[in-house]
């Protein structure tokens, strides 16, 4: 999905957004934490889904053995949401991006992170 | 009157942190709508916004301690392997629950659950906390990122709804207890 600063696009630019406004701030710090989100949340839920499913990648996941497999998926997680915040943060710092379509991508990496951390559908991919 | 370590160690979490940052979301929905359509920045007051942030950093940082102490200290107890031969398994939850086909649905769903889409809360309030110190009453010019502060909002509370839930009910079933006598008080 393209979803590139909107001051980068060539020719006649589209009606800017509110966000565009004199004064206001550029919409591209807010839009990186939101894509980020999205991003750590469905790292989450396949990380949840493929130790669940995979006994190898359960047994990889296993990082304190206390807390088991879960100490891997959450680390995990966190590791993969804060480092796409940080390179989404460099890109889109001081630029207007396309909220609509990062909404839109967040909203169903979202939908997709709460699917897959729900037990009854991770049984029904599997097969169960 | 005495509790054990573990009792109250899970009364913190999920009394404590954990209820405290389910109390603080429907504050947060109210101020994160009213101060982003309030419009233009000089309608809100330094001092308000300034106590907002403070209130979402709170949250966000109730909404950490509440799934790290979780996952990092209730959450090996309650998943402790009885040695072979044990027959007693009050203090294995996990165990206790799994031996019961009447019980085992509280772990394989519940804990299951609970254990991974609690992590979703923390990452979306630090999110919220984020573009509302970033942004704050300018909020108000951005309705895409309004919405998207909004739904994450919720979807934390989701999340914790879920978590606290479940968790009330698994203490109830099979609670985390152990561990060293804390007396708190003493008849004379």
């Amino acid at each position: 999905m393209d979803m590139r600063p909107s001051s980068s696009a060539p020719g006649p630019q589209p009606a800017r957004p509110v966000s565009a406004q004199p004064g206001s701030l550029p919409n591209g710090p807010g839009a990186a934490a939101i894509l980020a989100a999205g991003v750590g949340s469905l790292a989450l839920g396949i990380f949840a889904f493929a130790g669940d499913a995979v006994p190898a990648i359960r047994r990889g996941f296993i990082f304190w053995t206390p807390t088991g497999t879960l100490s891997g998926v959450s680390l995990s997680a966190i590791a993969v949401w804060l480092v796409a915040w940080f390179v989404l943060a460099r890109r889109w710092g001081s630029r207007d991006v396309n909220l609509v379509r990062v909404n839109v991508s967040t909203f169903l990496m979202l939908l997709g992170a709460l699917l897959l951390t729900f037990p009854p559908f991770m049984d029904l991919l599997q097969g169960k | 009157m005495e509790i054990s370590f573990r009792d109250m160690i899970t009364v913190l979490h999920g009394m404590g942190f954990g209820t405290l940052f389910m109390l603080a979301f429907s504050g947060a929905i109210g101020v994160i709508h009213a101060t982003s359509v309030a419009g233009p920045p000089a309608s809100s007051s330094r001092w308000h916004v300034r106590m907002f942030r403070f209130y979402l950093i709170s949250m966000a940082v109730l909404a950490w301690l509440t799934v790290l102490s979780g996952a990092y200290v209730i959450y090996p107890w309650y998943r402790a392997v009885p040695p072979a031969g044990t027959t007693d398994l009050s203090g294995y939850p996990r165990s206790l629950l799994l031996s019961s086909p009447m019980t085992s649905g509280w772990h394989n769903l519940g804990m299951e659950w609970k254990e991974n889409i609690a992590w979703l809360a923390p990452i979306a309030m630090t999110m919220v906390a984020y573009v509302f110190i970033k942004y704050g009453p300018q909020l108000a010019l951005h309705r895409h990122m309004r919405n998207a502060v909004l739904t994450f909002t919720a979807v934390a509370f989701f999340a914790t709804a879920v978590a606290g839930g479940f968790g009330a009910f698994l203490n109830r079933y099979a609670p985390v207890r152990g561990g060293q006598a804390i007396i708190l008080f003493q008849d004379e």
